[in-house]
């Protein structure tokens, strides 16, 4: 990008300042721009995630020594459900499709907005909806639901709380990632610019439209499941409870075939996200782009059909046993594959650890732990032994807040110039990195080792023998906890008073680069027309500095 | 509490240290490649990149080996899973009733305790009853779990190579008390054991019509 082109764009008002039909907040909040909207999720994710992580603390302070800390146990019953229900229903299934696949899915193919941009806000307003539903199914008389996320029944059934609340919260957010996902697998395929062929896509877009058909074709699930719910409790027709007939199996069963390929949704933008930040912190094209591309793929296929190996203790068939667990197995092929693919794209590169990319290598890391132990649970006779113990709590957050979260952060560094316009203190950035590294791995890595030696999961109060293991996690809290709370400063500080960032600070490839930061309302002037993939860096591999 | 030689350890630890291994080695390659890229090929070492696109050789190479190993990885798991589900004939029948938030066990002979005891090197089967919700069956010492579903049958079993006392836990979250919803195992030799039951049953048989009522009214 020339300087003389930086400043021709400069002159036009970018989507944070223009001037629309609206004022002030009903500019934002009645705003149909992709952007605006991927702003409005990121408040309202961010404020999620602080109280989420605020529970993850409380269980952790509530968990460094046996017997009573600082709460009794149906508070740390509640509090633990709450935890999970925020995180993933409010933070990590949003967290990168809803904020920055809405910022970018529309740059990043060449359109001006999604296909539906109506749809589009009408799914925020669905979130908003059903996040508000889950905060004041804490305060209706009752008290706050203690069931887990899962909402097992008959547990959920006999329990006092308001269980029926935060489900219909549950299924409002599955509403609204629903429409998104509809929106998105539509605008790729009709919104992309002129010779952007499905080859020249950016991987984070195929990764979205990976996680679009599975949002589309899972979620409904979910809400078929309360439907029946209702209708077991308010005609009294056994389906789950088997007080009434039903078969709790049965619950269990149509819950995960929404919340397995939930998992997919939630890891699949964030191995998209990865393969972007990749390239351009290496200077060099990806390597495999269309194994990568087909393994985004596989997984949403495979991924849909591996639900029950959350179930392997529940006594089915041997066929369903080795069914599942072999198909479980099969599914980490393509997340290997991926994996070998980002490390040797690393090689003859020309690497910068900008923070991003520290996000990003530390994502392999982590995500790698996740996958492994993820294998040592798929198989059948460990999987015995593993289930239900804070071995799998430590998984899913090897997975979920290793890999995911992860993904996310490194997103909020990459995108930060290009959505604001200013850059972030990297200096901080980089120690927030490292604190957030530390914490994380010493937060959960007790946490398998105290699973195989028998701890369970979901318990208030513990053994002896596990103390030392619970004290160094509960440690790795606080490391962890004061990391996030630098990153975030740093952000806002950076957001506030930054440095003015030019259009494009990393020298990335992709097509959000090649427009002003913050973007226009119309993101680009004329439509661009794409002549190569998505990652040509082969100015630099002859020597040339943009 | 993990130094037991019971129930399923060898399949079970067979199977983790053999995973272990591979995904260690995986592990360590990964993670050194990673760093050592990281340095030979920084900005500073190599400020020209060389954009190499792929290799459909590596590609299939790295394909097909994970395949192989997770393959291997679901035939042990499958194997040892297999030793778990098939119950001896001989096996000695003890009902498990799980409530919130107590074990109960009755022996073949009416004989009810609220602690396992079980002889030395037989076959256990442990029918496996809910009162009330989700519980789920859990001794860590002998790698034994199976989740205890009101209206479900389900059934496991062990067999204690060792004398001593093992925690029986509940894994499937039931509400307030689930994380004191303990119990212990207690195995003892084989004659230790048949003058505890004789002793046990002579105890019981004092109200045999008493035991019988509370059973009914269990169910």
């Amino acid at each position: 990008m020339s300087n003389h082109a930086l400043a021709s764009q400069s002159a036009r008002t970018d989507f944070m300042r223009a001037a629309g039909s609206r004022k002030g907040i009903l500019s934002w909040i009645l705003s149909t721009d992709h952007k605006r909207i991927g702003i409005l999720y990121m408040i309202a994710m961010g404020i999620f995630f602080a109280v989420g992580v605020l529970f993850g603390l409380l269980i952790r302070l509530e968990l460094i020594a046996p017997g009573k800390t600082i709460m009794e146990a149906q508070t740390y019953n509640s509090v633990f459900t709450l935890h999970g229900i925020i995180m993933i229903f409010l933070f990590i299934i949003p967290g990168l499709p809803a904020v920055f696949g809405n910022f970018f899915l529309p740059i990043l193919i060449g359109a001006r907005d999604v296909s539906f941009p109506r749809l589009n806000l009408l799914s925020w307003w669905l979130f908003v909806a059903g996040g508000l539903m889950a905060i004041v199914s804490v305060f209706l008389p009752g008290g706050p639901a203690d069931t887990g996320w899962t909402f097992y029944i008959p547990y959920s059934v006999r329990t006092s709380t308001n269980v029926i609340p935060a489900l219909l919260a549950a299924f409002t957010l599955g509403f609204s990632s629903i429409l998104t996902g509809i929106n998105f697998v539509t605008t790729v395929h009709r919104l992309r610019a002129p010779g952007m062929t499905w080859f020249r896509m950016p991987l984070f877009i195929w990764s979205l439209y990976a996680t679009g058909w599975v949002q589309v074709l899972a979620t409904p699930i979910v809400g078929i499941t309360l439907l029946l719910v209702v209708v077991e409790r308010a005609l009294g027709v056994g389906i789950f409870d088997p007080a009434l007939g039903g078969d709790p199996i049965l619950y269990q069963h149509l819950f995960w075939i929404y919340s397995h390929p939930a998992v997919y949704i939630m890891i699949l933008p964030a191995m998209g996200l990865i393969s972007e930040v990749i390239p351009v912190f290496a200077r060099r094209t990806i390597f495999g782009y269309s194994f990568i591309a087909f393994s985004s793929i596989a997984i949403a296929l495979l991924g849909s059909l591996v639900w029950a190996h959350h179930m392997f203790t529940v006594g089915m068939s041997d066929t369903a046993q080795w069914i599942f667990s072999l198909l479980t197995f099969l599914v980490s092929i393509p997340s290997a594959i991926k994996v070998f693919n980002w490390v040797s794209t690393l090689y003859k590169g020309s690497i910068e650890l900008e923070p991003p990319m520290l996000f990003a290598l530390a994502f392999i890391f982590q995500f790698s732990i996740g996958g492994f132990t993820g294998l040592m649970q798929g198989a059948l006779a460990l999987n015995m032994h593993l289930h239900d113990t804070s071995f799998i709590v430590a998984h899913f957050h090897y997975v979920m807040f290793g890999g995911t979260g992860f993904g996310i952060f490194a997103a909020m560094h990459y995108w930060f110039p290009k959505m604001f316009g200013k850059m972030y203190n990297k200096a901080r950035a980089n120690v927030s990195f490292i604190l957030i590294f530390i914490g994380f791995n010493v937060l959960y890595f007790p946490l398998f080792i105290a699973g195989y030696m028998g701890m369970p999961r979901r318990y208030y109060d513990y053994l002896p023998e596990f103390q030392s293991l619970h004290f160094i996690s509960t440690i790795g809290s606080w490391i962890l906890v004061l990391g996030l709370i630098m990153m975030v400063a740093n952000l806002l500080m950076g957001l506030r008073n930054g440095s003015r960032a030019s259009s494009n600070p990393w020298g990335g490839t992709t097509l959000e680069w090649t427009i002003q930061s913050p973007p226009t309302v119309e993101n680009f002037e004329t439509i661009p027309v794409v002549a190569t993939g998505p990652y040509d860096y082969s100015r630099y591999e002859r020597g040339e500095h943009a | 509490m993990l130094s037991s030689d019971s129930g399923f350890i060898k399949d079970v630890d067979g199977v983790f240290l053999f995973i272990l291994a591979i995904s260690l080695v995986l592990l360590i390659l990964i993670t050194l490649l990673m760093v050592y890229f990281v340095i030979r090929y920084s900005r500073k070492r190599n400020p020209r990149p060389s954009n190499i696109e792929g290799n459909v050789p590596l590609e299939i190479l790295w394909t097909v080996i994970p395949t192989i190993l997770v393959i291997g990885m679901f035939y042990y798991g499958w194997i040892g899973y297999e030793r778990m589900k098939n119950i001896p004939a001989d096996a000695i029948v003890i009902e498990v009733t799980a409530r919130m938030w107590e074990w109960e066990f009755v022996y073949p002979n009416g004989v009810k305790t609220d602690t396992l005891y079980v002889p030395l090197g037989k076959a256990i089967q442990t029918n496996l009853i809910s009162a009330d919700v989700n519980h789920s069956f859990f001794v860590p010492a002998f790698r034994l779990k199976k989740d205890v579903i009101p209206n479900k049958k389900n059934q496991a079993w062990f067999r204690a190579d060792e004398v001593g006392a093992y925690d029986i836990a509940c894994a499937e979250y039931c509400g307030l008390k689930h994380s004191y919803m303990y119990s212990k195992v207690v195995v003892m030799a084989e004659e230790d054991f048949d003058s505890w039951y004789a002793q046990m049953y002579g105890t019981s048989q004092a109200a045999p019509a008493d035991t019988a009522a509370k059973r009914t009214e269990g169910r």
